[in-house]
């Protein structure tokens, strides 16, 4: 399998680069704390944004850097000449990525075992689903053909700040204005935090079932997105 | 037979043509320099044959395959050796290899054979487990050859593969290059040496502005400057020898020319008149770096 081979790679030289470590798992805890700090809110409320916005952080931290890092050090010409199609090296970011996606959330899930709050099972392939999404998405921010991680992490930014705001992480969707809902369902994340608002025991926006047929479509529509453009933007790169 | 074939390959970047419909073969087991000045095409070429790149037209066929209709096929039958290229910096050499391994599809047992084998033969076994970030220039560079040769292909490109090279290690590569050669297969070395490519080239391509100037052997690429013999003149004053053909390199000019002792006459006479004493004169056949700049002088 030659994408696992890619995905081992990627572990390996990018698990532990700055912009990870920071956008991954410093950004989410940061975050985290400034909602909760001084404001009196249930915790299985505040554990359900947490799991979101760790896997949403987490999964779309290690897929955008990837392409520049390897334009930049020089090794994406040595990979393209190898025998694998650019779905192939595509396909091995997301699986790096997802399987950073999934490790980090279970920081936030063991937090809330200390708490005593178990979330249901359906939250397993929820997290799953999401991390591949949010990493599909992240593969769509370093189309642009710069070899500069800090672009490639600036263009990142700009969408997911917005984005953690309009997907009922902080304010529960069900509260917002008619205008504010029809936004939130244009982000991905609002039917992951549905789910796991669900999995803490809270009433979701959405049937489940709906939050994982929208989530499947989103992402096979930026995994197919992310195919055609990087196809561009690698040989930009070289 | 016939391993590589570029059937009037174009290429068009943005307003620059960087291949005007470039065409040539390349024969099974020898050893072909592809020279030219930057930005001539090289690198575009060798791009386009291993399925890096797709040209706008033309066909390009590697050990039979079609690049742009069968690219894995074709990549899959070539080891290649890109310049501007390196191996992982935070994997370890032999993670380099088990990754190229992969990626060509080599089953594990069979790939650490191989990987130990090429480490040993080019002198890094020793350092398989260090990171890549901390072996030498020398040594990166016979590290990115073993990853070339890690699928024991039938075709190797190496795009400037002893460039920045220590003494030692340019040696090393140059050998391996003719043992390869000698096992029947096939080389397509691009390369700035000119010593190197005289050296180790069965047939010399030169491309200049997206064009193929010529094709022939390193001998008969020799032997079409304009006469059969280099004259080397160093004087003890920087003086202007105004002559047919003499071309100033450094503190020495060099005289193309076919009557060399009315030359050196020449050249004594015009030392005796201008009062400029004689620090060294000696007569030598042109090398291909005469060729190759005469060529390119013609084109222009």
């Amino acid at each position: 399998m030659k994408c696992l081979a890619i995905a081992k790679k990627d572990i390996i030289m990018y698990y532990l680069k700055g912009p990870v470590v920071i956008f991954g798992i410093l950004l989410p805890l940061f975050l985290f704390l400034a909602f909760w700090i001084g404001r009196e809110l249930p915790l299985n409320f505040l554990f359900a944004g947490l799991l979101s916005m760790t896997v949403f952080f987490a999964s779309t931290s290690v897929s955008p850097v990837i392409a520049p890092w390897e334009g930049q050090m020089r090794t994406l010409e040595r990979l393209l000449a190898c025998p694998v199609s650019v779905s192939t090296i595509v396909f091995g970011d997301v699986i790096a990525s997802l399987i950073f996606g999934i490790c980090m959330s279970f920081v936030p899930l063991l937090i809330s075992f200390c708490f005593g709050l178990i979330p249901s099972p359906v939250i397993i392939p929820a997290i799953i689903l999401a991390a591949f999404c949010f990493s599909c998405l992240g593969l769509l921010f370093s189309v642009y053909p710069t070899n500069l991680p800090s672009t490639v992490m600036m263009i990142s930014s700009l969408v997911r700040f917005p984005l953690i705001f309009i997907s009922g992480i902080f304010i529960p969707v069900q509260e917002l204005p008619p205008w504010g809902k029809a936004i939130s369902m244009l982000s991905p994340l609002t039917y992951f935090t549905d789910i796991a608002r669900a999995s803490f025991g809270m009433d979701s926006f959405l049937p489940i079932y709906t939050d994982f047929i929208v989530l499947l479509i989103f992402s096979i529509a930026f995994l197919a997105l992310a195919i055609k453009l990087h196809e561009r933007a690698l040989l930009a790169r070289l | 037979m016939i391993a590589i074939e570029a059937e009037k390959l174009r290429k068009r970047f943005g307003n620059v043509e960087a291949l005007k419909g470039i065409s040539f073969k390349v024969k099974r087991g020898e050893i072909f320099g592809f020279l030219g000045p930057n930005g001539a095409g090289k690198t575009t070429t060798v791009r386009i044959l291993t399925g890096i790149i797709k040209p706008d037209s033309g066909k390009a066929r590697v050990n039979g395959y079609d690049v742009v209709e069968e690219t894995l096929k074709a990549k899959e039958s070539i080891g290649v050796l890109p310049e501007v290229s390196n191996a992982y910096p935070d994997l370890t050499a032999w993670q380099n290899m088990m990754l190229i391994a992969s990626l060509y599809g080599m089953r594990k047992r069979e790939a650490k054979e191989r990987a130990k084998e090429l480490l040993k033969e080019f002198g890094i076994y020793e350092r398989k487990d260090t990171k890549v970030k901390g072996l030498s220039k020398g040594m990166k560079q016979r590290l990115m050859l073993c990853m070339a040769l890690i699928s024991d292909p039938e075709i190797l490109f190496l795009d400037e593969p002893t460039s920045g090279l220590d003494v030692q290690s340019a040696r090393m590569i140059r050998e391996k290059i003719l043992e390869i050669a000698k096992e029947g297969k096939t080389v397509f070395l691009t390369s700035h040496n000119m010593d190197e490519v005289n050296m180790l080239c069965d047939r010399v391509a030169i491309i200049n502005k997206g064009k193929i100037v010529t094709i022939d052997t390193p001998e008969r690429l020799k032997s079409r400057v304009g006469g059969s013999v280099a004259i080397e003149v160093s004087f003890g004053d920087r003086v202007e020898l105004n002559m047919e053909n003499a071309e100033r390199f450094g503190d020495k000019f060099v005289i193309y020319t076919t009557d060399p002792y009315k030359t050196i006459c020449e050249v004594v006479d015009f030392a005796r008149k201008n009062g400029v004493e004689i620090i060294s004169i000696n007569t030598r056949t042109p090398t291909l770096e005469d060729a190759f700049l005469k060529l390119l002088e013609v084109e222009r």
